[in-house]
């Protein structure tokens, strides 16, 4: 058994559980993207940033790869991990601005502005549906094609394949486009979603949904 | 068809055969499949991905992940800019314009008559030289945009340099580009000499 | 020749190959690096050969084609043994007056000479060069005395009697302290201890006892070929490194990982491991020592990603070349997940060194954190750009201005970018620091792989950022967050800099975005991306503020923000730009002053590069 700090409190965890798992094992919320229970740890979206505090020094590490150690002390919701989250929820917003989920955790960390270009990719390429075909549907119809900013999820050549058993795995684990963001027709939205504290400035990526909700803002969830 | 699908396949097999047979060499056979097609095409792609027992959407993953590779056909003859900083330094960016100028498509692309492939590469490890413009696998240093339609219509007198087989390339064949006049140039001296 | 079975067979086979060669008999080394190769040297050296065979010569002269000698900036280089005398500049014209005035006569070539700018007089002998007697050659030096593919010739220096010692004098856990001692640090950039990597993979357990060696000659920086160098002109030394590694570490197998775009150095190395094969100095019960290990050669496919290690790893499996986190070291879990050691080239090189001098020897040279020498390619605006041989803790000013030669064309000293992309720009305020790992970090660079690129006047530091960070979203592989979306993001923040769009509040914005994505990546390229962005702006500030609010180069380099201009007064109305100009922007009449039309001007440059008068001035 090994003993950690997380936050101040004590933690216990077997040796082989990650920070994150650990976390959550005393009730510590984490926000996670590419994380999944059943799949292997990938550590790609960097939501789930905590504080690793070394002596006088600290670093930022992906608390779902992170793996416990003795003696190690770890902060979850220091300025520095909230400013970095909110950053590269920015970054994702940026690249895929209709998906309710981050919108959501935009919302709960009181981001309202994006201040980069809008360049949608309607993907957050956290690779759970790769991981899913491969590890769980042990198909393998789907992966990563490309590199960089023009990595993507493809299947061979862009057509159907043969492995695919249309399973539909990879649509039911995604995170991020289970339904976009429709508050402009409100019927169709999903709303009670992105509550804010405040009547909030119009984000500028999203579609007025607090004008369509009422005046006084959102309720606070 | 089937008959190219079979001499496919079998040009695929030499090379899966030549490289061992297993997982670790994937990279070099698509390597030689290159060198061998002058690109990857489908049907060699498939054909690697049953015999070394593969995922096809794994070959095709690293097919696409690495520079080296291409999907689509290349010219006859491929010419190469090097960007490493030591280039770029000496102002291997407008040797690329320039090129791309006097061949017509971006770096990364294949001429409508399919005769020249521009590249970039990210250094060739020739920095001395820089910048580095190479021409189906003949090194040309010292290179300034007044330079390259001397190169690529091939009057410019240079010591012919070693032809070092550069793996994704066809051997040399003679260029037929039109020689376009171009008027008194400055005779190519080196920096410094005396 | 016949196998070796033992260490007696070994010593026999070199003394053998020692007796047929007269130390007095004339030898003409032709180099025959990357950057020779460029300048014609093959041809130098075929009518070398022609000629010597015309005057029947052949038998009684040498005639070598060795690896890169290292002063690439005066290349084709040859060397005539034994008083070293040395050409530069050689043409295949020179051939026939060479071998008859030198070989023949014994005169030298006057003309064929190195004038040493410093005295203007001409130096005869090598070893007197200013840019060769001011190194310390220990590695990069014998790469003048070898034909990379003849084994013989590493066995005449004395190769592989490192390795007969391991084998038959020394237990696995010595050599491992031995290295340990000597402090080698990896020379690929992150500067580890090699030592206790050695140490790490030879105790972390192993299902099935296979362990791995790897070398990793992935050398994706940009102005760096050292690694190229030391593979294509003695790939000996590294291969007798990772045997004596192999054998310390209890690794069977091992890899040498060579980047595509080095075709010679592939074709090299494996020649190399096909002659230790057949010598029985890899494969089964190497020279009698029962002890098992082979090398095999895998090309990568172009990614600067796979020098790093996990991924490099990934593709050896045929995987795409995504990093993994590194809290399970490599040395623990790695290729296939069994333990594997990793070293860079130059590292392994170092190895028969120690073993044959002693880690004591070895660690009287450098400073107290870092040991040994280290190979720089001094390369950019320096008047005598190759590759350079220090010892660690050499001044960055006896590099660049008394090894380097100083910046050519009488330009100023701007900055020296070191550690490729993941290092920044060290500027003259600096130079007189000390070289080696602990000090270049603090200067907020990197040692990095050993490129040395020396920047002048003309160079834009907003500029060489924004190269950086263009060649990093290219090579980035996508997988994380901050590195793939902040990167490019960055990039856009500085082309708007450089295309003079850009505000203070884009500037802060640089920054905060610089930190998150050092923080936050995944990998070393993420984490350590914004250095050149970062070690500009520290060091560079008044030049991005200058793009930004007086929208001016001061370089004279962004295109967005300068002007070609005709200078009325030196125009002689010649005509030439108007030739040259490939938009049509110059025109004027014969012998009248010319103009540039500003909307069509492309500002390529052709127009001022072959201006003689001087007319063409940007602002």
């Amino acid at each position: 058994m090994i003993t950690l700090k997380i936050d101040g409190l004590p933690v216990t965890a077997l040796e082989g559980t990650t920070v994150l798992e650990a976390a959550q094992s005393v009730g510590i919320r984490i926000p996670t993207l590419c994380n999944y229970e059943g799949l292997s740890p990938y550590g790609a979206c960097r939501i789930c940033l905590v504080e690793l505090v070394r002596g006088k020094t600290s670093r930022l590490e992906a608390s779902c790869t992170l793996p416990v150690a003795q003696g190690m002390t770890v902060i979850t919701n220091s300025e520095k991990v909230k400013h970095a989250r909110k950053v590269i929820l920015e970054l994702l917003l940026a690249s895929c601005p209709n998906s309710k989920t981050l919108q959501d955790m935009a919302a709960n960390m009181g981001l309202n502005k994006v201040r980069f270009k809008v360049k949608d990719r309607n993907c957050i390429l956290c690779g759970l549906c790769v991981r899913m075909c491969a590890s769980q549907m042990r198909s393998g119809g789907i992966g990563f094609v490309g590199r960089g900013t023009s990595r993507r999820v493809s299947t061979p050549f862009a057509s159907h394949p043969e492995e695919c058993r249309n399973c539909g795995a990879c649509e039911w684990v995604c995170p991020a486009c289970e339904r976009a963001c429709t508050a402009g027709s409100l019927k169709d939205a999903l709303c009670g979603g992105c509550q804010n504290r405040e009547p909030v400035q119009t984000c500028e990526i999203c579609v007025k949904c607090s004008e369509s909700v009422g005046p006084k803002g959102h309720k606070v969830f | 068809m089937a008959q190219e699908v079979e001499s496919i396949q079998r040009k695929v097999d030499a090379v899966v055969d030549r490289n061992g047979g297993g997982r670790d060499s994937l990279i070099s056979v698509l390597q030689d499949v290159q060198s061998e097609f002058r690109y990857l095409p489908e049907g060699a792609l498939r054909r690697v991905a049953s015999r070394l027992r593969l995922p096809l959407i794994q070959v095709f993953g690293v097919a696409t992940f690495f520079r080296a590779f291409s999907l689509r056909p290349r010219g006859k003859h491929l010419v190469t800019v090097c960007l490493g900083t030591a280039c770029h330094v000496r102002g291997a960016q407008k040797v690329v314009e320039e090129a791309e100028r006097q061949l017509g498509v971006k770096a990364g692309e294949t001429t409508s008559d399919m005769k020249y492939t521009l590249e970039t590469v990210n250094c060739l490890g020739a920095c001395a030289l820089g910048p580095i413009l190479v021409l189906d696998s003949v090194y040309h240093g010292q290179m300034n945009p007044g330079k390259v339609k001397e190169v690529l219509t091939g009057s410019l007198a240079v010591a012919p340099p070693l032809r070092m087989k550069h793996p994704a390339v066809q051997p040399t064949r003679k260029l037929s580009v039109p020689r376009k006049e171009y008027g008194k140039t400055k005779v190519n001296r080196r920096p410094g000499t005396p | 020749m016949a196998k070796l079975r033992s260490i007696e067979d070994l010593e026999h086979l070199r003394n053998r190959i020692l007796k047929a060669r007269d130390p007095r008999k004339q030898i003409i080394t032709v180099c025959g690096g990357t950057g020779c190769l460029a300048c014609g040297a093959t041809k130098v050296f075929e009518t070398l050969r022609k000629e010597l065979a015309k005057k029947r010569l052949g038998n009684k002269i040498g005639l070598k084609f060795t690896g890169c000698h290292g002063f690439c900036e005066r290349g084709p280089l040859v060397v005539v043994y034994p008083e070293k005398i040395m050409y530069q500049r050689v043409q295949p014209e020179d051939a026939n007056e060479l071998i008859e005035k030198t070989i023949q006569k014994k005169e030298i070539i006057e003309r064929l000479l190195y004038t040493d700018p410093a005295t203007g007089k001409k130096i005869v002998y090598e070893h007197e060069v200013p840019f060769y007697a001011k190194q310390t050659r220990l590695i990069f030096g014998n790469n003048g005395l070898i034909e990379p593919t003849k084994i013989e010739d590493y066995l005449a220096i004395g190769g592989y009697s490192a390795l007969a010692k391991v084998l038959f004098e020394m237990k696995p856990q010595q050599i491992i302290d031995e290295v340990k001692k000597a402090n080698l640090r990896g020379r690929g950039g992150g500067g580890f201890p090699a030592g206790r990597k050695w140490e790490e993979t030879r105790n972390a357990p192993s299902r099935d006892g296979i362990r791995y060696v790897i070398c990793n000659a992935d050398e994706g920086d940009p102005g760096a070929y050292k690694d190229r160098s030391l593979v294509e002109g003695n790939p000996h030394s590294v291969l007798e490194g990772m045997i004596i590694g192999a054998y310390a570490i209890g690794a069977t197998e091992g890899y040498f990982y060579v980047r595509n775009e080095y075709p010679l150095a592939v074709k090299n190395v494996t020649i190399a491991i096909d002659k230790c094969r057949k010598l029985g100095l890899l494969g089964k019960n190497i020279l009698g020592s029962h002890f098992d290990f082979d090398i095999k050669v895998s090309r990568g496919g172009g990614a600067f990603i796979c020098g790093e290690s996990t991924a490099l790893m990934a593709s050896l499996e045929g995987k795409i070349g995504e990093p993994r986190f590194k809290h399970i070291h490599t040395a623990i879990r790695g290729l296939w997940n069994r333990p594997s050691n990793l070293n860079n080239v130059e590292t392994w090189a170092n190895v028969p060194l120690i073993i044959n001098r002693g880690a004591k020897w070895y660690s009287t040279i450098g400073t107290g954190s870092s040991k040994g020498t280290k190979i720089f390619s001094l390369v950019g605006k320096v008047k005598n750009t190759g590759l350079v041989e220090v010892p660690m803790g050499a001044p960055l000013r006896k590099i660049v201005y008394e090894i380097g030669g100083g910046l050519r064309d009488g330009k100023k000293f701007k900055a020296v970018q070191t550690g490729g992309p993941s290092g920044g720009c060290i500027p003259e305020s600096l130079l007189d620091m000390p070289v080696d790992y602990e000090k270049m970090t603090e200067a907020g660079s990197m040692m990095g792989s050993g490129g040395m690129i020396v920047m002048d006047e003309d160079t834009c530091m907003v500029d060489i950022a924004r190269y950086f960070l263009n060649f990093l979203t290219e090579e980035s592989c996508g997988k994380c967050t901050p590195c793939r979306e902040g990167i490019d993001r960055m990039l856009d923040i500085l082309n708007s800099i450089t295309g003079g769009s850009a505000t203070m509040e884009d500037l802060s914005l640089l920054e905060e975005l610089a930190g998150v994505v050092k923080e936050a990546s995944l990998c070393q390229l993420g984490q350590t991306a914004p250095n050149p962005v970062l070690s500009t702006l520290n060091y560079f500030r008044e030049e991005y503020v200058a793009h930004i609010q007086e929208k001016r180069c001061p370089a004279r380099v962004c295109k967005a923000l300068i002007n070609f201009e005709v200078d009325p007064e030196n125009c002689t109305g010649c005509g030439k730009c108007v030739k040259i100009c490939p938009s049509g922007a110059a025109s004027g009449e014969k012998k009248k002053p010319h103009r540039i039309d500003e909307k069509k001007c492309i500002k390529c440059g052709l127009c001022r590069d072959n201006c003689k008068f001087n007319a063409i001035v940007v602002s």
